[in-house]
């Protein structure tokens, strides 16, 4: 049994001097599902794109089963199955052939091919329209069979590079319920994600990335309970009183100017104080999620 | 870091050589008629239009009708555009448009290996275009057999040197309009002065030393001499020609694309 299924140490991208992966170390467990989170730009998809043997790394090493990514390649990618961020499925070949025709690049027998195929389009509930070409399927749809194309080769490791990015949210819950499943069945999942929820719902473990480094990683529990407390108020438009007051008590808070987050445990009586004493609407007691862990720690600016 | 322990060639580029047939027996009717009709057309234009005009000509010391003069002209025309337009215009697209060899390189397969197939692709699909017009022409009478038979495997040669410089281009070139400046200044002129429609010979010996230069002039050379039944050993020097066009751009073509997807 391998002692871990991506082994990561110092791993850096330089493009032309440009730093987009800044020697940064993690592992992923056999069976886990863990995410790497970050803004746009933060280096994610730089970094899985090393992962699954795409771009070559500049500095580092790299392990994925225990095999140093530069020697054993073809090995690695023959067990891994990887959703990439575009839909970028064959629009000249029908959806069953997609899968066939991609099934002959792992050196699958045809036979095989086909029946993995024609099970794979059941699982992801596209059976009926295996005979259509790719450019008649919705959005949902296509993403489904870039999905379902991931796994043709049965792999060991699932790299998925924002695999609901664009999905109605019946379609994101299905991904999500077949990912689970076959999560179920021991596959170890890499994932990128700006679903905060996705990330929850799915990672057993994440990192938060900006601008080439990690700067969290923990469960998704433990992140928040470290960073931001049980819940959260939030009061939208705060008067200078409640700024004043909220100076004084000495508690954990973020002014966005229109608006207050306070971070706590169990504020119940301080929510209560707040709402009666300084606003009568426009203000909330919530539980603290992922998304307040992310924004803290990245910052509310725009990433370009 | 990027070191290459293991040879990045295998014959796994058949996968991707298989995926271009398949696609490829989906449309066949299409893809067939071109090299169906173009020398139907060309025939009746050239041959028949202009033979009134230009009679016979000397071809190497003897009498030859015009339309068995430009037909072995137009094979080689055709294996030369089957192999560089599927190595620009469709490798471009399913590069830059339909991502397909980022869906590839995603699984066991190298660069390498992607981009071997794509060239060894388009000399296939030129020597099919080739067996369906050298069919159609031959039965005008116009090619002599046996000797007519090497026009495909010569098809095949010709089809990775067009091939490769095609994919050379497709490395190269910033957006798919630009691609007409390569037609322009290549593919154009070869097109006209390449012996194709009348003999190098009328030029002006200056001008028949550059046109020596274009691989079609060798092609054309080849494919008329083949087609009038004459099998000379001076031919292989035409025959190392390309091949050594192969050798230069085959290489030069996957550097190209190497530095265009590898980030």
């Amino acid at each position: 049994m391998m002692k871990y299924a991506v082994e990561a140490e110092g791993l850096s991208k330089h493009f032309n001097g440009f730093v987009a992966v800044d020697g940064i170390s993690f592992h992923v467990l056999p069976g886990e599902c863990f995410g790497i989170l970050g803004p746009n730009g933060a280096g994610k998809t730089s970094t899985i794109r090393m992962v699954y043997g795409f771009s070559p790394m500049t500095g580092g090493s790299l392990k994925v089963f225990g095999i140093p990514i530069s020697l054993g390649w073809r090995e690695i990618k023959s067990r891994i199955g990887v959703c990439q961020q575009e839909n970028n499925l064959d629009p000249d070949l029908t959806v069953q052939q997609n899968l066939e025709v991609f099934a002959r690049y792992f050196d699958i027998p045809k036979k095989e091919a086909r029946e993995r195929a024609v099970k794979l389009l059941e699982f992801i509930a596209l059976g009926h329209r295996r005979h259509a070409k790719v450019p008649e399927l919705s959005g949902g749809m296509m993403r489904r069979l870039v999905f379902a194309r991931a796994l043709i080769n049965d792999p060991e490791l699932l790299i998925l590079d924002e695999p609901t990015t664009g999905l109605d949210p019946q379609s994101r819950h299905q991904v999500w319920e077949r990912l689970e499943e076959l999560r179920s069945r021991g596959l170890s999942v890499l994932l990128t994600t700006h679903y905060m929820d996705e990330a929850s719902r799915l990672c057993d473990r994440l990192v938060i990335m900006d601008h080439g480094r990690i700067l969290v990683e923990g469960k998704p529990v433990d992140l928040i309970r470290e960073h931001v407390g049980h819940d959260v108020i939030e009061v939208a438009t705060p008067t200078d009183q409640l700024r004043a007051f909220v100076q004084s008590k000495h508690v954990i808070h973020e002014d966005v100017g229109h608006r207050l987050i306070i971070y706590g445990q169990h504020s119940d009586a301080l929510f209560h104080h707040i709402s009666t004493a300084y606003c009568e609407e426009g203000c909330v007691l919530r539980m603290a999620t992922l998304e307040d862990v992310f924004l803290k720690l990245t910052g509310r600016g725009l990433r370009e | 870091m990027n070191s290459v322990s293991s040879i990045r060639i295998s014959k796994r580029f058949i996968r991707v050589w298989q995926r271009n047939l398949t696609v490829y027996r989906s449309i066949w009717k299409i893809v067939f008629l071109p090299p169906l009709l173009e020398p139907l057309f060309y025939l009746v234009a050239f041959g028949v239009g202009l033979s009134a005009l230009v009679g016979s000509l000397r071809y190497q010391d003897s009498d030859v009708s015009y339309m068995a003069f430009i037909a072995p002209a137009l094979i080689a025309i055709n294996i030369m555009q089957n192999a560089f337009f599927e190595n620009t215009y469709a490798s471009f697209v399913r590069m830059y448009y339909q991502k397909t060899f980022d869906a590839m390189m995603a699984t066991p397969l190298s660069l390498e290996e992607i981009m071997t197939a794509e060239i060894v692709w388009a000399a296939t699909k030129a020597v099919l275009a080739t067996a369906v017009m050298q069919g159609v022409i031959s039965l005008f009478g116009l090619i002599q057999y046996p000797a007519g038979l090497l026009i495909l495997p010569l098809a095949f040669l010709g089809g990775i040197a067009f091939g490769s410089i095609g994919l050379f281009f497709t490395g190269t070139v910033q957006a798919i309009e630009t691609f007409n400046l390569p037609i322009f200044l290549f593919i154009t002129p070869m097109f006209v002065f390449s012996g194709t429609f009348f003999p190098l010979e009328n030029l002006p010996s200056w001008a028949q030393q550059l046109a020596a230069i274009f691989p079609l002039t060798h092609l054309v050379h080849i494919t008329r001499s083949l087609s009038f039944g004459r099998v000379e050993p001076d031919l292989l020097w035409n025959f190392a020609y390309l091949f050594l066009f192969c050798v230069i751009f085959f290489p030069l073509a996957i550097f190209k694309m190497h530095r265009r997807l590898i980030k």
